[in-house]
């Protein structure tokens, strides 16, 4: 009742114009878990009540299906796990399907633990009504992929001159000292791969929410290509 | 995409009237002093529409006292209240960026023989636009003056 308490003060705060009967809601609604899975459907833009532009992301989140509930008796911890993501019954093994069908989950394409924060059973079912209007979140995802980068790009690095006789333009340059360490310090900053790798981004403000449709609109911009599988859950700064 | 273009268009205005490039429009646009609100009209060429779906957006210019004022606006903000098509131009370019560097007489967008589901249209059009200037004190004449 605490956590549900200061959440919607939390969110009282952000949007002032919250009416007395929105707030009761918040309130009383009792979330299953602190986030879900949902898919990132791009970009766009969308008016506030003044009249500005506010650049967001728009997100499909859920309808994701309660796969197992984690007990501390059985498992050692408590979490929920959710499916998201149709897919045909034979792209998965038989184990991944006996795992679902178990709880009468339909073929899904991604399992993920949540944390639990209420009463859960299997095969329930999360939605986009987790999170509403004025509410903070972090959206994690896995970032587009940049191949083979130098150190300016990866690191950036400020690199040297193009011209003036210049012959140090992008290269890396000294990597270390002589007789000590007489080594490559571990963590140097080196040119390789980058991108695809999972990236959070906290606190961006749910600037909208369709629950029917299962869309969120999220302020700003979250990692990952279009069509990507993100993660949205409740942010862990307020 | 498809899906992202559906949540597009619902973030769309449902009431535009059509008008394109050429085009004589006067934007009404909801201007916020201290705390009162006003509409300001806003009349001129159409020069340009940028953008699809929600983030459309249209140039229109005018010469006001010698000076040539352009201003964006987005088709779908809240602030454009209301769009009114006085003249239908004759263009052969999507961009009349060519009317920047004119003066006088070149600079003019040739009239358009309205079609005929549009002549009545444009009629009203026309009828709406020279009541306010005639009643209001000018509403469109404060504006440049303040800008300039």
């Amino acid at each position: 009742m605490q956590r549900v308490m200061t959440r919607a003060v939390a969110a009282g705060q952000a949007a002032p114009r919250v009416t007395s009967g929105a707030l009761e809601r918040l309130v009383g609604r009792e979330a299953m878990t602190n986030g879900l899975l949902g898919k990132k459907l791009g970009m766009t833009q969308v008016y506030d009540s003044e009249g500005r532009l506010i650049p967001v992301t728009v997100i499909e989140t859920g309808p994701c299906r309660v796969a197992q509930v984690k007990s501390r008796d059985r498992h050692g911890y408590e979490a929920v796990q959710l499916a998201f993501g149709d897919l045909p019954e034979r792209k998965l093994t038989k184990a991944e399907l006996g795992h679902l069908k178990s709880v009468q989950v339909p073929p899904s394409r991604h399992l993920r633990e949540f944390k639990k924060t209420g009463d859960v059973q299997p095969g329930q079912v999360v939605k986009a009504d987790l999170f509403q209007k004025g509410d903070w979140v972090d959206v994690e995802g896995v970032s587009k992929g940049k191949g083979f980068q130098g150190v300016i790009k990866r690191h950036h690095y400020s690199g040297g001159p193009e011209s003036h006789g210049s012959m140090f333009h992008r290269a890396p340059g000294s990597i270390g000292s002589s007789a000590f360490p007489s080594r490559v310090w571990k963590n140097k900053t080196l040119p390789g791969h980058m991108g695809s790798e999972r990236v959070t981004v906290q606190r961006l403000k749910v600037i909208d929410a369709r629950p029917e449709e299962n869309l969120l609109f999220v302020s700003g911009a979250v990692p990952g290509a279009t069509g990507g599988v993100v993660v949205v859950r409740k942010s862990k700064k307020g | 995409m498809n899906r992202l273009e559906r949540v597009q268009r619902s973030l769309t205005k449902k009431t535009v009237p059509p008008f394109e490039i050429g085009d004589t429009v006067r934007v009404h646009v909801k201007v916020v002093e201290g705390d009162k609100e006003r509409i300001q009209v806003f009349e001129g060429v159409v020069i340009s529409r940028k953008g699809a779906r929600n983030s459309e957006t249209f140039t229109v210019r005018k010469v006001s006292f010698g000076v040539g004022v352009e201003r964006i606006f987005p088709i779908h903000s809240p602030i454009v209240t209301r769009i009114d098509v006085v003249r239908q131009g004759k263009v052969r370019r999507a961009k009349l960026y060519y009317l920047r560097g004119k003066k006088g007489k070149t600079a003019r967008v040739g009239d358009r023989e309205f079609s005929q589901e549009s002549k009545t249209q444009a009629a009203t059009a026309r009828a709406a636009a020279a009541r306010p200037a005639g009643s209001v004190a000018e509403p469109e004449e404060a504006v440049p003056a303040g800008k300039t």
